[in-house]
């Protein structure tokens, strides 16, 4: 096991590197560049390229930017006076993880319930209303859900704070707009993966053995069903861990969300990058993560990754 | 044999499918018993009913879309089909084991071998833990597993088709029960691991008298195992008897058919198999008659309108072919 969590290290880290060289040249080639803001002076611009190394040649500023990453440093934003990458991330995605943690909680407890209930009681009333929950997740756009919430809960009914984020009941809505797509997914995923298991040949075996329904619900079916909700939930945490523009923006939430499509407009260069680098790094962990749970879960694959 | 008491009776079991294409009638008037002690065969080609028949014992099929139309199966006395959720239960846990066609996937994947065994003893108060564990091992050795304690810890996927079929059958005896259903136990197994597992059964028949139903669609399985013999066609009982009246005194064309359809040792090269024309009846609407008298090269009119009787031929000997009625005689 340790030998295989080495292995899949080295290669997250290639991967990393990868991405990193990606980015760094993808950004030079967009339209524009960072100063090129009609209130600074030439010299004043050229001062600035100057400071940031764009007058050596790119290889050169490449392996700087390497060198200070393996240093841990995200270098200075080129649009955000006086701050770091890293102050911002910092500072931010304290916000942006607490939000994701609630939300993934919610989606991941509620998500899987709804979708074992749809499941036992198939063509039941209980099923059609979690398929239409898991249909209006999937397919209502989270600025819509968001919305819809603000008005009802906020400014209709007058139960919870609108927006901003201070305490416990400025939580709610934020997490569960958040959470209602993966909640949706979830459930959808679960249900259809209870309904394959149950036609398994075990699960025969289980019922000829006697047992009682829960158990075999319980012991047999949810344990071999879960596998594919484990799968799509990597990639799902590491997004909503690391922030939502939409979500972040209409709640007033001071999170990461808006640094990633604020920094692409602006060009910030450095600030990019950080951001890449941050997300990629932590969706590859949430997908180590993942490749170790089926091992958990599954005793097959433990066998096969020695 | 004939003394031996019955143990189990089918009696008249009628079930059938609801599916979107129609009512699906599997088993059509099915009536037989299991003595104790005994390897009673059913035999019969895909889709003649024969596991829906065994599985109805457990009630394994499931309702819906399946459903009893009529009939009993008797188990000391009570009605399987009338028993409420517990007793079910119960019965499956403690009278009847069950060994299914695909060990491959018939055991759960990520469950260790020995909880999947314990798991039987669930539901009883009456062993304590450490008996359970005791008894899984012991069962373990009785079905011929060698380094059991290793065995007991392993997952399903380490171990070879014939060990998870040994597995399956100590599952279906772990609480020593007086009938294991076996459904095709050695399909999906190669020769020499089947020869392993039928003998296997056979001995565990005699040192535990545990009575056998073996389902098979393969002769050459009903010729070294069992005592009698249930032959099924459409839905129905064609033709049951002793082994030896089987084989021998064969009644129904059916049975006489699938005789000539198997090779053997005897044979000459130039000798060939005389394969059974056409295809089994449509069970959404199964033929008034005799199922097989549209494949029946002895098929006389009457066969195509009328189910034929039961005759009985010797004390255990018992076929439905109207060629076996009075008038028939002769022909």
């Amino acid at each position: 096991m340790l030998k295989y969590i080495g292995k899949r290290l080295v290669a997250a880290v290639l991967s990393l590197v990868a991405l990193i060289t990606v980015v760094f040249f993808l950004v030079r080639l967009m339209p524009g560049e960072p100063f090129t803001s009609a209130k600074l002076t030439q010299q004043v611009a050229d001062n600035m390229r100057h400071y940031y190394g764009f007058d050596k040649p790119l290889i050169v500023q490449y392996f700087q930017y390497i060198g200070n990453l393996l240093r841990g440093d995200f270098g200075y934003s080129m649009k955000y006076t006086n701050k770091t990458v890293n102050d911002i991330i910092g500072q931010t995605f304290p916000f942006s993880a607490d939000l994701g943690i609630r939300a993934l909680v919610l989606a991941i407890s509620v998500g899987l319930i709804l979708g074992i209930l749809s499941a036992l009681h198939r063509g039941k009333t209980i099923d059609f209303v979690c398929v239409l929950v898991a249909i209006i997740g999937t397919s209502m756009p989270d600025f819509i859900v968001g919305a819809l919430l603000q008005y009802f809960f906020g400014i209709k009914w007058g139960l919870l704070p609108v927006a901003r984020y201070l305490g416990f009941e400025y939580t709610i809505l934020p997490s569960i707009g958040l959470a209602f797509y993966t909640l949706a997914q979830v459930s959808r995923i679960m249900r259809a993966s209870m309904l394959e298991v149950v036609q398994q040949d075990y699960i025969k075996t289980a019922r000829a053995k006697g047992l009682s329904d829960l158990r075999i619900t319980a012991r047999h079916q949810i344990r071999n069903a879960i596998m594919p909700v484990i799968t799509v939930l990597g990639p799902t945490v590491a997004a909503v861990l690391t922030g939502t523009f939409v979500i972040e923006s209409i709640f007033a939430i001071p999170g990461m969300g808006k640094y990633y499509v604020e920094s692409v407009a602006n060009n910030d260069y450095s600030m990019i990058l950080g951001m890449t680098v941050f997300y990629g790094s932590f969706l590859i962990l949430c997908n180590l993560i993942v490749d170790i749970l089926y091992g958990v879960v599954d005793p097959r694959v433990r066998v096969g990754s020695r | 044999m004939s003394e031996r008491e019955k143990i189990l009776e089918i009696r008249n079991l009628v079930f059938s499918f609801r599916t979107y294409g129609g009512v699906v009638h599997a088993v059509r008037d099915v009536s037989f018993d299991v003595r104790k002690g005994e390897i009673l065969g059913i035999v019969g080609e895909s889709g003649c009913g024969k596991s829906v028949t065994a599985q109805c014992i457990l009630r394994l099929n499931p309702e819906p879309p399946g459903f009893f139309e009529n009939g009993e199966i008797l188990y000391a006395g009570q009605d399987v089909l009338k028993m409420k959720k517990k007793e079910l239960r119960n019965f499956r846990t403690r009278e009847v084991g069950f060994v299914f066609q695909d060990p491959m996937t018939s055991l759960n994947p990520t469950m260790r071998i020995g909880a999947q065994i314990e798991e039987v003893f669930l539901s009883r108060t009456d062993v304590t833990k450490s008996e359970v564990k005791e008894k899984a091992l012991n069962i373990l050795r009785l079905v011929g597993i060698s380094d059991v304690e290793r065995r007991y810890r392993q997952y399903p996927h380490e171990l070879s088709g014939g060990m998870k079929q040994r597995i399956m059958i100590a599952i279906a005896l772990v609480s020593e029960p007086s009938v294991i259903i076996c459904d095709e136990p050695t399909t999906s197994l190669d020769v020499t691991i089947e020869a392993q597992i039928l003998d296997l059964l056979k001995e565990l028949r005699e040192r535990l008298g545990t009575s056998v139903i073996m389902i098979t669609h393969d002769l050459g399985v009903i010729a070294k195992m069992c005592d009698r013999v249930v032959v099924m066609y459409g839905g129905k009982v064609v033709e049951t008897g002793d082994i030896r009246e089987i084989f021998y005194e064969t009644a129904h064309p059916y049975t006489q058919g699938l005789l000539k359809s198997i090779a053997r040792l005897d044979m000459d090269k130039t000798d060939v198999l005389t394969p059974i024309e056409g295809t089994p009846p449509d069970l959404f609407s199964p033929p008034e008659g005799c199922p097989f008298a549209a494949r029946c090269d002895r098929a006389m009119a009457v066969c195509q309108r009328y189910m034929p009787f039961e005759s009985r031929l010797s004390e255990e000997h018992m076929t439905r072919c109207w060629l076996q009625h009075e008038l028939a005689k002769g022909i």
